[in-house]
């Protein structure tokens, strides 16, 4: 752990006191997960997580973000490519708007669209007629993941589709390709391992997702009980292993994803010659 | 003029859409964004003001209002400086010395991102709850963690652990370590040295993340509510507020509570966007000087 070539002071000092705060603050509270789980055994473990109203949420949970991540994939990609390529009134407002649900309170976000698409609500009176239900519905849960899902595509996408370079669509037009050869041939191609990564931060965050979807989820077990609602429950029913079993489950996932996302950035990085 | 060819080339055919797609897509970029961002937005001060001012203010007056607004700010004033002090110290660590695990160690600086709130509240049920592995010694010293205000900041702290060190490593990695080094040759002490060199080169990005990660501080609701129990007056922050009123049909006041986040979060934006052109236009001067000593 020796500095190579650095004259700068404050090594010993900073690095200490990063690896001493990460510890006390993320890795010490996370490693009972893990420890919780042996000690119950994993007889016990695979128990608990097989059983039917679990593998329910975990579903509807996987489910539920996977959808959520496509209609952001489509819609977020749409509206990257028209805030950087089109000039229109209101596109600095638009643009800073982007970042809503990012700085908005899931719990705000949560109530907002539950009371929004309810059978009375502003959205919600133009579906009831066609007997689909918003809020309290799958359809409910899934409007929230899109809702917090959409800056991660929009935001991922936004600075590849600036740094394109026009030259290149340039060479492709006058060699005599037309618009829709250059957009699949040449753009797409270059936009999509972004597009992956936005798409893919959009499924992680909506998979662990709770405050936005907890209102309008309605909680019935087995149909519309998310993961994360789940270990809530558990808990407050004061079962400890359970909903430490259940939530063991859902951090190796994020693990994973956390993982295959860093593996596209690196292939990412390099595709675009950085 | 890389930033400028948008606006030159639309006119050129063929290396734009037909005008008709063009104002197709902008059409549904904006209806989607206005069904799902501004409509939720505008429906939030709607509902606050739905029985007129004098209700809204009372809403907010409320003593349960009142200690929730407290909370809420001494829980941001407690995590938002630690996170801070940790933000430039893993920055520096990270971008200024080469060492074995530096990897490893910034892919774990942003593992809390990657964790589910309610998991974060989770694990320090685990570890300090009554049943949790240090829950009998504190229970023996009359001390409490959960269920109590310390529990809240470890949580709020746990979620709002990435955002500063984030922005930190990302600029000062960019800038380099010439300049550092050069003030520390020429006889500058290290704190000189920081204050004078660093600082101003990050100044914008340490507000931005400072910006983020209280944002983040004042508005977490999952990792809280796990750890929260909530307590009426003493372990309610403005989010948990919010969920008591609403889960008591009081409708009107729940929506005026949020409103306050919903301030909140407009101002994190609006200040996000006046940092973000004042570090463009730094860069841009950074960038020009150079070449106008060279001519």
């Amino acid at each position: 752990m020796k500095p190579r070539r650095s004259s700068l002071p404050g090594f010993r000092l900073t690095l200490t006191f990063t690896l001493v705060y990460l510890a006390a603050i993320v890795l010490v509270p996370l490693t009972t997960l893990p420890v919780k789980s042996f000690q119950t055994g994993w007889a016990a473990l695979w128990e608990i997580v097989t059983d039917p109203r679990v593998i329910a949420s975990y579903r509807l949970t996987i489910g539920a973000s996977f959808v959520a991540a496509c209609v952001n994939g489509v819609f977020g990609g749409i509206i990257a490519w028209v805030l950087v390529r089109y000039r229109f009134p209101g596109r600095r407002v638009i643009d800073a708007i982007i970042d809503l649900p990012f700085a908005l309170p899931t719990a705000v976000a949560g109530i907002t669209l539950t009371s929004l698409y309810a059978p009375n609500g502003w959205f919600g009176q133009f579906l009831a007629p066609y007997g689909i239900q918003g809020a309290f519905s799958p359809l409910g849960i899934t409007i929230a993941l899109v809702f917090i899902g959409l800056p991660f595509v929009v935001r991922t996408l936004q600075p590849v589709i600036s740094d394109l370079d026009v030259e290149l669509e340039e060479v492709a037009t006058s060699l005599g390709a037309n618009r829709w050869q250059v957009i699949f041939r040449v753009i797409l191609p270059y936009l999509y391992p972004a597009w992956l990564i936005g798409f893919g931060m959009a499924f992680a965050r909506a998979i662990g997702e709770y405050g936005s979807v907890v209102f309008i989820a309605g909680n019935m077990p087995m149909k519309t009980e998310v993961a994360s609602l789940l270990i809530i429950t558990k808990l407050t029913q004061y079962d400890y292993v359970g909903a430490a079993a259940i939530a063991f489950v859902l951090l190796a996932l994020s693990f994973v994803l956390l993982l295959v996302l860093n593996g596209l950035q690196g292939w990412s990085a390099r595709r675009l010659g950085y | 003029m890389a930033s400028h060819h948008s606006a030159s080339t639309i006119a050129k055919p063929g290396l734009t859409e037909p005008a008709i797609v063009r104002v197709a897509l902008t059409t549904i970029a904006l209806l989607f964004l206005v069904a799902f961002l501004v409509v939720p937005l505008v429906y939030i001060f709607v509902e606050a003001f739905r029985n007129g001012w004098s209700a809204y203010t009372d809403a907010i007056r409320d003593p349960g209002a009142r200690a929730a607004i407290s909370l809420t700010l001494i829980v941001a004033a407690l995590s938002v400086p630690a996170n801070a002090l940790f933000g430039v110290a893993a920055a520096w660590a990270i971008t200024r010395f080469d060492f074995r695990g530096k990897r490893v160690l910034t892919t774990l600086i942003d593992l809390p991102f990657a964790v589910s709130p309610v998991v974060a509240g989770l694990i320090f049920v685990q570890l300090f709850g009554r049943q949790g592995w240090f829950g009998p010694w504190l229970f023996e010293h009359d001390l409490k963690v959960i269920f109590a205000v310390p529990g809240i900041v470890l949580a709020t702290i746990f979620v709002s652990f990435p955002f500063v060190a984030r922005e930190l490593i990302a600029v000062m990695e960019a800038s380099g370590r010439e300049e550092e080094e050069a003030a520390s040759l020429l006889g500058a002490s290290g704190w000189q040295m920081f204050l004078r060199v660093t600082l101003p080169n990050v100044k914008w990005a340490f507000i931005s993340g400072v910006i983020l990660c209280t944002a983040r501080a004042m508005g977490e609701f999952g990792a809280v509510s796990v750890v929260s129990g909530r307590i009426r007056g003493e372990t309610t922050t403005l989010p948990i507020h919010v969920e008591i009123l609403y889960n008591e049909y009081a409708f009107q006041a729940s929506f005026a509570v949020a409103s306050l986040l919903a301030i909140l979060a407009v101002v994190t934006l609006v200040l996000q966007t006046i940092v973000e052109q004042r570090h463009q236009r730094a860069l841009a001067a950074a960038n020009r000087a150079p070449t106008e000593a060279q001519a």
